[in-house]
């Protein structure tokens, strides 16, 4: 496995990168989660990190977002290094990126409608009828602006992710980072998902940062892809060079193929010995 | 008793003595957060939160509205349990007129404010818990976090101000019910009229016979939806986890209310 040099997407040559990650490791009550992650994220561009089950994805978009505090590395964002900041020093940093959760993470107790004006609410100085008006475009763009008076108990999963992202874009963010975006989704709601983070890369220039497992979506969306396996990137590179890569972890990453060098049987002690001593 | 024994013994009260000493750490943290968030924006020292409000009236409906019925039944039977067994009692004594002082001074000075709060402990003790932990499970906790809005502000805070504030006011209530109950049984069993009731509850009850009852229920009120807010916040894996922290704040919830009252029973006592 050898870690292939990440270098800046051609068509932005040579830029301070918008989030750095530099040797992080994460450790969880002696287990290693990740074990060294370096990698570079560029104005404008969409990263997508993938990998199985268990491999620190999700691990890592936390330490990238500050709510994990990395055990080993640094961690930069916007040019500003955040792996010492505390909660209120994070703060300002927070307004400048939004987060698609995994399941929409939508407040149950608020229509989709306050969900989405709360952060304009709390941090922007908006009078109440602006801020109608500045929901129902940002709900207008994932298509949902007829949706606002709902309940999130009464609308789908795909239409919580939706509302996840125009809840996520409310404060017109420079970054935008999703987790898992299409799990559990069906694959038409999946293609929906997939082309609002396009349109919203190409629409409003943001920088985005896509966690997943799911391999179509992945080239579809992606400028440049990471391939995180037990805590390190093994693999980066544009989708091409990541179809074209001949490490046998990514190959058997994107065929699918049960057993490989990532192995079927987890059991790390020897079958016949367990049964009979 | 083997040293070895012992020395595990002491080590297990030791770990059980550190996890109370976080445990009430951590109630101390989320209590102090919350006075702050509180009191800061009246000071010109916070942003005012719109949402904050909002939650703190909405929580107060929640709390103290929704529960009225079932704490008027509850206190209810209870006043016209206690005239029952008093009146056997007290008739012994030859002194069945006594029945509305007893009354008073239990319902004001212990059962109204107790048992209202452990009513309140399985209604809203619980339904806190549950409805926090949920959030935790489904990362809204950390989607707050992460739109740079503090959890205690905007969920811990409106739920430990509500539930005092209302816990007070409930208590009022229940004292009224409880005499109520008292004297429902005291009308049938005893024969006693409404004038006699009143003028003998009045006569003989004291001002600081209400005061400390509810000086009682506003630490009960925090202490419930603290302790709810806290089993909440700390939930850890799924609809399991949630469960477990429903129960351990109702569990939780009861012994530190009859820990605290004892406590100013004493002090009570002692100084007044």
């Amino acid at each position: 496995m050898t870690e292939t040099k990440t270098s800046p997407p051609a068509t932005h040559p040579a830029r301070e990168p918008v989030i750095r990650v530099e040797g992080v490791g994460m450790d969880f009550s002696g287990r290693t989660v990740l074990d060294s992650v370096s990698m570079d994220i560029y104005h404008g561009e969409t990263a997508v990190v993938m990998g199985g089950s268990g491999c620190g994805k999700s691990t890592l978009l936390r330490v990238m977002i500050g709510s994990y505090q990395p055990s080993r590395g640094r961690v930069s964002l916007l040019g500003q290094d955040i792996t010492d900041l505390s909660e209120k020093e994070m703060d300002p940093l927070r307004l400048r990126f939004g987060i698609l959760f995994q399941s929409g993470a939508l407040y149950n107790s608020m229509t989709v409608a306050e969900n989405v004006a709360l952060p304009m609410r709390e941090h922007t100085d908006l009078d109440d009828g602006i801020i109608d008006i500045m929901v129902k475009m940002k709900l207008e763009l994932v298509g949902l602006r007829d949706f606002g008076e709902l309940m999130p108990a009464q609308i789908s999963g795909g239409m919580k992710k939706r509302v996840g992202l125009a809840r996520a874009i409310a404060l017109d963010p420079e970054i935008i980072f999703y987790d898992e975006p299409s799990a559990g989704l069906d694959p038409i709601v999946a293609g929906v998902i997939d082309m609002l983070i396009m349109d919203l890369s190409k629409k409003l220039g943001v920088t985005s940062v896509v966690v997943t497992h799911d391999m179509n979506s992945a080239f579809k969306i992606a400028d440049r892809m990471f391939m995180l396996y037990q805590g390190r990137v093994v693999a980066s590179g544009t989708p091409a060079e990541i179809r074209n890569s001949s490490d046998p972890v990514v190959q058997q990453f994107i065929t699918g193929a049960p057993d490989g060098p990532i192995p079927l049987r987890m059991s790390k002690t020897d079958f016949g010995k367990d049964l009979i001593g | 008793m083997s040293e070895n024994r012992v020395e595990s013994l002491l080590g297990t009260l030791g770990g059980a003595g550190k996890d109370l000493v976080f445990y009430i750490g951590g109630m101390g943290y989320l209590l102090t957060g919350s006075l702050w968030h509180l009191a800061a924006p009246w000071l010109g020292l916070e942003v005012r939160r719109r949402a904050g409000s909002r939650a703190l009236f909405a929580q107060m409906v929640r709390v103290g509205v929704h529960s009225i019925p079932i704490v008027t039944l509850v206190i209810y039977f209870v006043g016209m349990i206690i005239a029952l067994q008093m009146a056997y009692v007290l008739k012994g004594f030859g002194a069945p007129q006594a029945v509305p002082v007893v009354v008073g001074v239990a319902m004001l000075r212990e059962l109204g404010p107790l048992l209202t709060a452990i009513v309140l402990t399985g209604f809203a003790g619980a339904s806190i818990a549950a409805e926090i932990g949920t959030m935790v499970v489904s990362e809204e906790i950390l989607a707050l976090e992460s739109e740079a809005l503090n959890p205690i502000q905007f969920l811990v805070m409106p739920r430990v101000i509500a539930t005092a504030v209302m816990l007070l006011c409930l208590t009022i209530f229940a004292n009224l019910i409880g005499i109520l109950g008292g004297f429902t049984i005291s009308s049938i069993v005893l024969d006693m009229g409404s004038n006699f009731y009143y003028s003998k509850t009045v006569e003989f009850l004291k001002m600081q016979d209400l005061v400390t009852g509810l000086i009682k229920s506003v630490v009960f009120g925090a202490l419930i939806a603290l302790i709810a807010c806290q089993e909440g916040l700390r939930v850890k894996g799924g609809a399991e986890g949630v469960g477990r922290a429903t129960t351990l704040a109702v569990v939780y919830g009861i012994v530190a209310l009859i820990t605290t009252d004892l406590f100013f029973s004493w002090l009570f006592y002692k100084v007044l």
